[in-house]
This record gives structure tokens, sequence and C-alpha cells, in this order.
């Protein structure tokens, strides 16, 4: 999917991830995210628990909620809670929140007892959001965080973004949009040179 | 060179050009002198008469359908420990040359059956245990034909086969059991090692041709396979050259 | 059990209470396999009574596998795999959780019903309580053997029939032990305890390799 391809992140900055559409944006996070298997080439958390893999310490932010709509709000967060294993370590502050005040931070807090079924779109991707804030982790991908959200949300996002950030930990990000980020590194992702690919034969 | 090596597809396509013509021809051979041998040289039964010739076909039928479903299995490791794609394309293409081999086998022996026991199917355990596997290499088939990715395919059939090979002796062995249970010992069984040498000779031969058949088969199959994955994937890169979008949009003629 | 582990249970049983009633229908498909075979073979007591515990074996076979299909595909369409995936859990301890769930809500109703059904086929008390009994030991490991399944077709949208094809041979050494050791407490061929405990051998066979299994597809299927 990609070649030669190599960066490397600071703790307590962001990477933006820009490019054309279908040019493997997406596929690049859910490599990290160690859900797309590597063909070459390794990831590593330097800093991290060394027992633990990297995705491990990663909170993935994707296109979809994993909400389950027969679960109430509550349920549907205090599940994440529990299954997901916290990750932190010294150089990582993070803290979290419980599960009743991640909903309101995230101005959902009166909906924590209805069946999830009931939210609309955007108030699912912030329940989903939500699972950010209860199991520290150093790492967040995240991809096209901003979607679905309307301009109050998206700037509510961009300040817990910038918390993570102040926390010491590391975001990955695809998005189409502008974000304020206090420390930015963009990383222009390319269609190669024809020339520059793979020989015919060598392709299965 | 390593071993290895070979293991990269363009080598393995010109080490086929050069292996394959060899391996036809002594196919050929092997089988020409174990027909003639079948048909000619090797005796009647004293019980069976001429169906005993049947026997020159149905064992090395079974004896493949056992030892493609091994190959199988190897390669399955192939993809999941070393995750080589030309093991992935050996399962893949064995798996129908092991069905036909199973389904010989099935039909040889039922037709072996109508003289010896006077019914076309027995359920006997031997008869079960490979009609089951016969459903094991259909369902595998089924399952490449499922899937788009052949590489996601390759790694789901390698799971599948692998349990199926754990399970394919656990699977004889309860249907000795569910035989011994409900059938009485009526069935005629021949007894390999007691066979006559007049007989087992051209067993043998064909046994060998059979063997060779396989391979034949098998690298022709995993040729093609190579190829077509060679046009998917061409076909892809196709697809996915990037051109920019003109905006506008040159005049078709009206008819 | 530690936190994580009850979550998930505690979890996957409020889904499927409450989603769509898998456990009433999976019972009324037994119910109506149960209902069809007389159809098919004739109301004769003494044969349906002999026949019987093969029955509601294969009964329970088939409705095991009708409701396998949704085992991981719900939660692969809304992206909670991925994120169980990247959990830090072991995937296999995961697959086993969910299926003792799974068996709980939809292999043991069958199990509960299956005393009732015996009644249309004429089967005596101790025949009844040996079916019930092997269908018991034995339905777990049909849930087990078909989270293969499930995890191999996860991705296709209309998985059900393939999983089906793909389960069933190797599910035929659970049906021989199960209608063996059943057949075996009514006109005992052989001890009862012979069969029963291979069946006992084949489920805790099936608690290790389905898993295992389960969980290398689960993971090939991610990307």
């Amino acid at each position: 999917m990609f070649q030669d391809l190599s960066f490397s992140l600071e703790q307590g900055s962001a990477l933006v991830v820009t490019g054309a559409n279908g040019i493997g944006k997406s596929s690049l996070l859910r490599t990290l995210a160690g859900l797309v298997p590597l063909a070459e080439g390794t990831i590593r958390l330097e800093d991290g628990e060394p027992e633990k893999l990297p995705q491990e310490q990663a909170h993935y932010f994707g296109h979809q909620d994993a909400v389950k709509p027969a679960l109430s709000v509550l349920e549907n967060l205090d599940f994440w809670q529990s299954f997901a294993a916290p990750s932190v370590h010294e150089s990582f502050s993070g803290s979290s929140l419980q599960p009743l005040a991640a909903l309101e931070t995230l101005g959902i807090g009166h909906t924590a007892l209805l069946p999830a079924a009931y939210l609309s779109a955007g108030q699912k991707r912030r329940l989903s959001l939500a699972r950010l804030l209860v199991t520290p982790r150093p790492v967040w991908l995240m991809d096209e965080p901003t979607s679905a959200l309307d301009k109050a949300s998206e700037q509510q996002l961009l300040g817990l973004m910038n918390d993570h950030l102040a926390a010491g930990g590391l975001i990955v990000t695809a998005t189409h949009t502008e974000l304020a980020l206090n420390t930015i590194n963009v990383l222009h992702l390319e269609a190669p040179d024809p020339a520059d690919q793979v020989p015919e034969e060598a392709l299965l | 060179m390593a071993f290895w090596d070979y293991a990269n597809p363009t080598r393995f396509l010109k080490l086929v050009q050069v292996l394959l013509p060899w391996l036809v021809g002594l196919c050929v051979a092997t089988f020409a002198i174990g027909l003639y041998m079948a048909f000619f040289t090797a005796p009647e039964d004293y019980q069976q008469g001429d169906t005993i010739r049947i026997m020159y076909i149905h064992v090395p039928s079974a004896w493949l359908c056992m030892m493609c479903y091994t190959v199988m299995s190897i390669s399955s490791i192939g993809t999941l420990v070393w995750k080589h794609p030309l093991a992935d394309v050996s399962a893949k293409s064995a798996a129908p040359i092991g069905a036909a081999f199973t389904f010989m086998a099935l039909v040889t022996g039922s037709l072996w059956g109508k003289p010896m026991w006077g019914t076309y199917w027995e359920w006997d355990a031997r008869m079960t245990s490979v009609l089951v596997l016969l459903i094991m290499y259909l369902g595998l088939m089924a399952l490449w034909r499922t899937m788009d990715d052949p590489i996601k395919a390759g790694k789901a059939a390698a799971v599948l086969t692998l349990v199926g090979a754990l399970n394919l002796p656990i699977i004889k062995f309860s249907v000795d059991w569910w035989n011994t249970l409900h059938q009485p010992a009526s069935v005629v069984r021949l007894d390999g090692p007691t066979i006559h040498s007049s007989q087992l000779w051209p067993l043998l031969v064909m046994a060998l041709a059979f063997t060779l058949l396989f391979f034949v088969l098998h690298l022709m199959a995993m040729r093609n396979e190579v190829l077509r994955r060679r046009v998917r994937a061409l076909r892809m890169r196709a697809a996915s050259v990037s051109r920019p979008a003109t905006a506008s949009a040159s005049a078709q003629p009206a008819e | 059990m530690t936190g994580w582990a009850m979550a998930l249970f505690r979890r996957d049983l409020r889904l499927s209470v409450r989603i769509g009633g898998s456990a009433i229908v999976g019972v009324l498909f037994f119910l109506a396999v149960v209902t069809v075979f007389p159809f098919g073979v004739g109301p004769d007591l003494n044969l349906l009574a002999r026949i019987g515990p093969a029955i509601l074996w294969i009964g329970a076979l088939l409705a095991t596998l009708l409701g396998l299909d949704r085992l991981f595909q719900a939660d692969r369409e809304d992206g909670t795999l991925d994120l169980m995936l990247m959990a830090g859990r072991p995937l296999e301890l995961v697959v086993l959780i969910k299926c003792l769930a799974h068996w709980l809500s939809t292999g043991l109703p069958l199990v509960v019903a299956a005393p009732l059904f015996s009644v249309f086929l004429n089967l005596d008390p101790v025949a009844m309580a040996a079916v019930t009994a092997t269908l018991l030991v034995g339905t777990p490991a049909l849930t087990l053997i078909g989270a293969i399944g499930a995890s191999l077709t996860v991705s296709l949208r209309r998985g059900g029939l393939l999983l089906a094809v793909l389960v069933v041979p190797l599910t035929v050494p659970i049906l021989i032990f199960g209608v063996s050791s059943a057949d075996a407490a009514i006109h005992d061929p052989v001890p009862f305890m012979t069969p029963f405990l291979i069946l006992c051998a084949l489920t805790l066979i099936a608690a290790v390799v389905g898993p295992i299994a389960s969980a290398a597809a689960l993971r090939f299927a991610a990307d």
C-alpha cells in the first residue's frame, strides 16, 4: 500500500495526515492501529509500556461509532471503560474521567439512561468520543474526527485534543478540514510516480 | 540459491516452465506402464474376477485425496506462519484437485461396492469418512470463491484447513466407532498387506502415476493462479491511477 | 472472573436478551424441525421413539447453526470488532466469553426445551433425561466449533449458508457421540458413560481449538 513511508512524532504533538481521496489516509491510520498488517517495517512507541503492543496503547476513533443501539448510553460507555485496558506511565499523565463525567463534558449527560438508539448521529459520535476520555491511552488515532459534528462540538473536540497533547499524548489524525491544534506536523500523502512503482513481474 | 528463493513467483514460473514438460512426459509414461500392467499382466481375482481392476484406480485416488489434504495443510502453515503468497496459491490450487480425486475415489468405490456388497452405497466407515472429506474440500472451495480479496480468503481458508486437519482424525475415529455400533461386520475388507505381489506391483506403479499426475496438475493450477492474481493486480492498478478530474466535459456528438 | 471479562459477558447477554429474542426464534425453529420429522417418516410411535434422540440432536444442531452467523458480524458492522482487537485483552478469551454468552442465550433454551419436545417423539423418561444430558454437554461444543465458521465468514454479507456448509462436517463427531450416548442409555449396546465421556472430551477439545482458530480468523479478517 505505501512505499518508503517513515515518520516520527514527538511527545505532545499532533500529526495531521492530508492527501487526496483514496490515497490511503484511513489505511495509514488502520495500520498504526494494528488492524492492517505491515508488509515490512515497524511501528514503535518509545517510552511506552514495553510489554504491550503499540496498538494496545492507542485509541482508534474511526468512521464507525461502535455504539450498540440496544444498550443505554451509559452501558455502552461503561463497557468500554472496563473492557479496554488503560495504559498510563510516567511520560503520559493523562487522567481518566468517570463515564458520567465524560458524558457531561461532551454535553450528552442528559441521555445517559436512554437507549443509544435514540441518539442523533452527532450524539452517537460524541458518545464514541467519550470512550477516549474514560480510558487513558497515550496515542489517539483519529480518522476524520470532526465529521458529523457541529461547529460548537468541533471547538470542544479541539479543546479535548489540545488537552490530550498538553498531557503528553500523541495524536495522529486524517482530515480534510483545518484543525487548530497547538503543535502540528503535517504528513502529506501523494501518489507515487508511475516510474517508481513495483515492476509488473513482482506483482502477485 | 536457497530453496526458499524459488518461492518468488517469477522464479517459480520459470521453474515450472522448465520442469513441467519433463513431469508430463514421466507421468504419461508411468500411466502407460501402470495401465498396461493393471489391464493385462495383473491376474484376475479368484473371487472378484475382473472387478478387482477397479482397485488400480480406486486405491491411488483414495491415497491422493489424503495426500492432497496434507499438501494443503502444509501450505496453510506456510500461509499463516511465513505469510508466503505462493503457499496460499498452492493451497488454493490443490483444493479442486483434491476434491476431484476424492470424488473419483467415491465413485470407483461405489462401482466396486456394487458387485462386492450388492449395493452402490454402504455406510461403511471408510466411505463415510471420505464423503465428509469431500464436503470439506467443497466447503473450502466455496470459501475461496466467496471472498473477493485473495489474501484474506487465503488466510481464512488456511485456518479452516488446519482446523480440518486436526479434526479429520477425530472424524475418522468417531465414524469408526459409529460404524462398529451400527454395522454387523458384513463388509468384505481387502486387507492391504496380504495382497499378492502380482497385484501389488501394478498398484504401486499406478500410485506413482497418480502422484505424478497430482504434481503436474498442481503445478499447472498454481501457474494459472499466479497469472490470474497478476492480472487482478494490474487491473487494480489501472483503476487506481489517479488522474485529475477534468472540469470541462467534451461535447459528445449526438447520434 | 476479572472485570473486563465480566463486562463483556454481561454486555453480550444484555444484547442478546434485548435484540430480536434470538433464544425464542431458535427454540421455535427447533420445534419446527421436530414437528416436520413425523410428517416425513410417518406417525409410527415406536419408530419415533427409536430415532427420537437423533431427531432432537439434528434439530439442535440446525438451530444452533442458524443463530451463529450474527455472533461476530454485528460487532464487525459497527466497528466494535476493531476496538476489541485493540483492547489489549487476549482475543482467544474474548471469543470464549462471547461463545459462553451466546450459548447461554441460544443453546441453553434448546436444552431446556428438549424434554418437552421429546414428549412428541414418544421418548420414555430415561431417554428424555439422557438426551437432555447429552445436549447439555454437547451443544456448547456446537457453538464453539460454529464460532470458527462465524469468524471465517464474518466479512461476508450472506455467510449463513456457507457457515453451515463449513461447520457441519466438523460437527460430525459431536453428533455421533451425542446420539450414541443417548441411544446407549435407551437400549444399551454399550454403557452410557463410554460415549458420554468421549462427548465431554470433544467439548473440551472444542473449547480449546474453537477460540484459538476463531481468534486467528478474526485477526485476519480485520484489514
